[in-house]
């Protein structure tokens, strides 16, 4: 069926009270600039609602795919529209519209008829019960159900006429933009990209980080990154990547400290460039995809140790309390698993310890960091300095 | 400084070899099977491959099937031996260190109902003679064995495997992936008594994309791909007459002066490995081919040093390229016996007619900077 409209559904905008528009305004942007490339399309709010009209011919299955990409949006309904509304024209595009969108018709129904001309010669009552027999004496197996009907049949008369039931599930979320910006410490694993996504959905712009260390680790790493990057952005917008040669920072840190604390410091430093990073990119927050316990550094000790690093901004770990399987159901949903799992090394395993330290103590980790004192600085701004920015779209 | 060093894992192209691709792309790119004119042209030059091809290994044009490259001629050579001749028998026998196109193709082959043998190798990666003929059955109805080994060089006797194989049935099919082989060796399938063997055309400077199985006369095989009949039925589907012609002319101009072009490359590689082994802690696994040498670090992890040496412009492989997206201990190393240390630390440096003795001397002075360094840094036990 050709629809030539969609209904986009969004919940949790409605409850922005005064920065409603503003919210809305921000999600119709990203629809325009999604739908852009798939035909000629008008995305438009009307009384309260947000509709998508096709002015082209398009692909079904490619809007509805870029639209669920689009954080906000809870439901995309296709919509039927015709502009005669005689009530033989709607009585005729109602059943056509059934028998079109379900090829089984035992279910229960219930007709919800609106108008807003109130001189349409049927009231909506009327409505309701006319387009409601007409539809019984077409299809015998249907069946009405007023109180909980397996499907809702929308009929709204405006100018034109719209019909609809079904609803395509959204994201959900918040429109990306509306709730300031985020610097992402992607890895290349599993977690990382899922954390992206999962801060993304509540409305954050994303940054990010990774940390290179070549030639420990290669080219392909980096490469792999910058394609989790691609497909996070397919939901969170464009991703400004910053990417840090970490190797004479990791070297040093290898020659002067503890072996078994080399991960743990490792990261503090990681956190403290993201934190530089972050705060000159003006974002409010570091976002990791760290779960308690899963691996050495990410026991609540280590955590704990790790998170003073970052002094200014606060630490969002989306997955703290996530399962691996359950990281890893999202990494699939969202189109990343594939790649984070192809096998190149990153830098945090290059020299990850046999045994490394479960339960650090913050003072000791101090103390070991004291051995960097002098040997690190000038390391640490040439890799500051020597970023390089991907942008990931 | 560049130094291309990864020559096993595939070649530049002649410039010749472009210039007549580009050609056959741009001005005579009709259809071998359309009638007119332009296929004619086509068909001619399809032709013309056969005899550059058949020249060299001194066999008629007409045992020579047109492929996509190496691995579809070892997957056509496995798979339509197996199908032609199941009848006589269901067990198949290939040594432990075949590339993955033979390999994973015995694999599909033993879910679909065969029997595989696998016959070891020595240390000096040779096939274990008398273990083979212990495997001969007399439901055997192939042997696949390849020439020379992509990851160390060796060279194994095929003539003696073929002598085995038909003193004890003449009728078992012997295939030889002969990829690593062909314009290093000088020799002929028919001298070897091979029946079916593999050739690629991005090994010897020639295109990406093509290759060929030859199929000695009156060996019975069924083809893997249907369609339109080209080639005899053999090998439906379109000629890649570019690709074909440019693997044919890049036979005849490796195979031309052939002996100075590989010894040429032998003192490269010779100059190579003696140098390096001069360093602490280095060893050899390097054997007959003249093209390969396969270097242990010991103490850096290949990728490491791979990723090292890349980063001053020389370029080598860890294992196959291949098989190099998948990070996992070589088999043929383990085959031949080599202990964790060196299983970790090796890296294949391939030669090819292009590079130089200057080239050499660089690898060597990089490797001679890059040893103590990357030393320093590991992975503490």
């Amino acid at each position: 069926m050709d629809y030539k409209m969609f209904l986009i559904k969004y919940a949790e905008i409605g409850t922005k009270g005064k920065n409603r528009y503003y919210f809305e305004e921000t999600m119709c942007k990203r629809m325009r600039a999604k739908l852009k490339s798939l035909g000629d399309f008008e995305v438009r709010r009307e009384y309260g609602r947000i509709f998508v009209e096709a002015f082209s011919d398009y692909d079904f299955d490619d809007v509805v795919e870029a639209l669920s990409t689009i954080f906000g949006i809870v439901g995309i309904c296709p919509v039927k529209v015709v502009s005669d509304t005689s009530y033989e024209s709607i009585s005729k595009a109602v059943v056509e519209y059934i028998d079109e969108t379900y090829k089984d018709k035992d279910f229960t129904f219930k007709v919800n008829a609106r108008r807003n001309d109130k001189s349409y010669p049927k009231s909506s009552m009327e409505l309701n019960c006319d387009l409601g027999a007409d539809l019984l004496s077409a299809f015998p197996e249907m069946k009405v159900d007023v109180h909980n009907p397996d499907v809702l049949i929308n009929a709204e008369i405006r100018n034109v006429f719209y019909v609809y039931s079904k609803t395509i599930p959204g994201p959900g979320g918040l429109p990306v933009g509306t709730n300031g910006k985020g610097m992402a410490l992607l890895s290349g694993g599993i977690d990382s990209p899922v954390a992206a996504y999962m801060i993304a959905k509540r409305g954050v712009e994303i940054e990010a980080v990774y940390f290179h260390a070549p030639p420990y680790t290669s080219e392909r790493a980096k490469q792999k990154v910058i394609d989790l990057g691609k497909l996070v952005s397919k939901y969170a917008g464009q991703i400004k990547l910053h990417i840090v040669n970490f190797t004479d920072v990791q070297l040093a840190i290898y020659d002067n400290c503890p072996h078994d604390e080399l991960t743990i410091i490792m990261k503090r430093v990681m956190y403290k460039m993201a934190q530089e990073i972050a705060l000159k990119e003006e974002c409010q927050c570091i976002i990791t995809g760290e779960s308690i316990g899963q691996v050495s550094s990410q026991t609540s000790q280590s955590l704990m140790v790790i998170d003073q690093a970052a002094d200014k901004l606060p630490v969002f770990r989306p997955c703290i309390g996530m399962d691996k399987q359950e990281i890893i159901d999202i990494s699939e949903k969202i189109n990343t698993y594939e790649t984070s799992i192809l096998p190149y090394e990153d830098c945090c395993t290059t020299f990850v310890a046999k045994h490394p330290v479960t339960r650090p103590k913050l003072e000791v980790i101090e103390k070991s960091e004291e051995n960097l004192k002098g040997k690190i600085e000038e390391l640490y701004k040439i890799a500051m300095e020597t970023i390089e920015v991907v942008y990931c779209r | 400084m560049e130094a291309y060093f990864d020559n096993a894992a595939t070649t530049a192209v002649y410039p010749q070899v472009k210039d007549l691709v580009v050609k056959l792309m741009e001005e005579d790119y009709g259809n071998p099977s359309s009638l007119h004119m332009k296929g004619v042209d086509a068909e001619n030059y399809i032709k013309k491959a056969k005899n550059q091809i058949a020249k060299v290994l001194k066999c008629q044009e007409k045992e020579i099937v047109f492929t996509s490259g190496g691995t579809e001629s070892n997957n056509m050579a496995i798979i339509g031996s197996a199908l032609a001749h199941r009848r006589k028998g269901k067990h198949i026998i290939t040594s432990t260190i075949e590339h993955a196109s033979v390999l994973a193709t015995m694999e599909f082959l033993e879910k679909e109902g065969y029997e595989i043998s696998y016959v070891n190798v020595d240390e000096e990666g040779k096939v274990n003679l008398n273990e083979l003929k212990s495997l001969l059955r007399e439901d055997t109805i192939l042997v696949s064995i390849m020439y020379v080994n992509n990851e160390i060089g060796s060279i194994q006797p095929i003539k003696e495997i073929s002598d085995i194989i038909k003193s004890y049935n003449e009728s078992i099919i012997f295939h030889v992936d002969a990829i690593q082989a062909f314009g290093k060796l000088s020799f002929s399938p028919k001298k070897l008594g091979v029946d079916l063997m593999s050739v690629s055309g991005h090994k010897i400077h020639g295109p990406k994309g093509s290759g060929f199985l030859f199929i000695k006369e009156k060996t019975l095989i069924r083809p893997i791909i249907y369609g339109g009949g080209q080639q005899q039925a053999m090998r439906s589907g379109t000629e890649n007459v570019p690709a074909i012609a440019g693997l044919g002319l890049a036979t005849e101009l490796i195979y031309d002066k052939h002996d100075e072009r590989v010894s040429y490359i032998t003192y490269l590689r010779d100059s190579f490995v003696s140098k390096v082994l001069e360093f602490d802690n280095v060893f050899s696994n390097t054997k007959a081919a003249p093209h390969i040498a396969s270097i242990s670090f010991v103490g850096i992890r290949s990728e490491v040093m791979l990723h090292a040496l890349e980063d001053r412009g020389i370029y080598v492989s860890s294992g196959s390229a291949c098989s190099s997206n998948k990070p996992h201990i070589s088999g043929v190393l383990t085959s031949i016996g080599l202990d964790k240390d060196r299983l970790e630390s090796t890296l294949r440096f391939s030669f090819c007619e292009s590079n130089t003795m200057e080239q050499v001397e660089y690898a060597i002075s990089v490797i001679g900077e890059l040893l103590p360094m990357l030393r320093r840094y590991t992975r503490k036990k």
